[in-house]
């Protein structure tokens, strides 16, 4: 079973503790209105769809938070987790984990 | 008929049902965490995961700002926080009904919630407790020994919860 760690409760659970939540670091923008019809479309509904290292949300049931992941998409492997609103971990880092 | 209750000594697991208790689900952000706790007599702790106990009452980190607090029935929290207000905002909802306990303990008990829970439960330290899932069912499973648990379980999921008790308990006296 896929292993991840929360970054808040500081511990690697199995996965069946998780939810997926789509991709991270997609602020929402400050003034709907003045979006385009297209630039609305794309906040809402084009997403990066990674082959590879892909940054995304994650809920976990435990403590109940979301949490941003690096996972690639290829391999379902997880380089790093971290917690919401925290920057988003450079790609660099991969390998260290 | 006997009203003795059976106690098979060779009973690999026993499931018994607890009496309701007073259950209060607590958010407060961690700034006035000291405040509020202070308020309530109870020492919140911080650690996802770890309990504190005074007067009869528990608490248990469930998130970073999340807390469940489990006391006898009729005891007054309500009033100590809700006079704590002004200085700790908080959200202190009663959810006692939302859920009943079960005591699950016996020598085979690990191998019953390793047949439903994905989370190694015999690394969980004894004094511990987590929210969990067994087969699907959210439940906040508390270590009170070795070999001594209680379940919390929302009240629609304890029929499959109960049913799946006793099916694996079935497996186990079989020794399957
Ligand atoms: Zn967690």
């Amino acid at each position: 079973m896929l292993l991840i760690h929360c970054p808040y409760c500081e511990d690697t659970l199995p996965e069946l503790e998780f939810t997926y939540a789509g991709e991270a670091h997609i602020a929402r923008p400050a003034d709907p209105s003045a979006l385009s019809d297209d630039e609305w479309r794309d906040f809402l509904f084009i997403r990066t769809n990674a082959r590879g290292p892909h940054y995304e949300r994650w809920r976990h049931i435990g403590c109940g938070r979301f949490f941003n992941a690096l996972r690639d998409t290829v391999s379902d492997r997880f380089l790093t987790t971290y917690k919401a609103g925290e920057a988003r971990r450079p790609l660099t880092n991969e390998a260290a984990e | 008929m006997t009203n003795q209750k059976h106690q098979f000594d060779a009973s690999p697991v026993v499931v018994e049902d607890l009496a309701p208790a007073l259950r209060l689900s607590l958010r407060v952000k961690p700034a006035h965490r000291e405040t509020l706790g202070r308020a309530l007599g109870l020492d919140l702790p911080t650690r996802v995961g770890s309990r504190a106990a005074a007067n009869g009452a528990e608490a248990l980190c469930l998130g970073p700002d999340e807390w469940l607090i489990v006391a006898p029935e009729g005891t007054d929290l309500a009033s100590p926080a809700r006079a704590a207000y002004a200085d700790a905002p908080h959200s202190l909802v009663d959810i006692s009904d939302r859920e009943i306990t079960l005591r699950l303990s016996g020598p085979a008990v690990l191998d019953l919630l390793a047949a439903c829970c994905p989370r190694n439960i015999a690394a969980m330290p004894v004094g511990a407790a987590a929210r969990t899932v067994f087969d699907s069912a959210t439940v906040i499973l508390w270590r009170d020994g070795p070999t001594d648990f209680r379940m919390d379980v929302w009240r629609s999921f304890a029929p499959h919860v109960r049913s799946l008790l006793t099916q694996v308990r079935t497996e186990i006296a079989a020794g399957l």
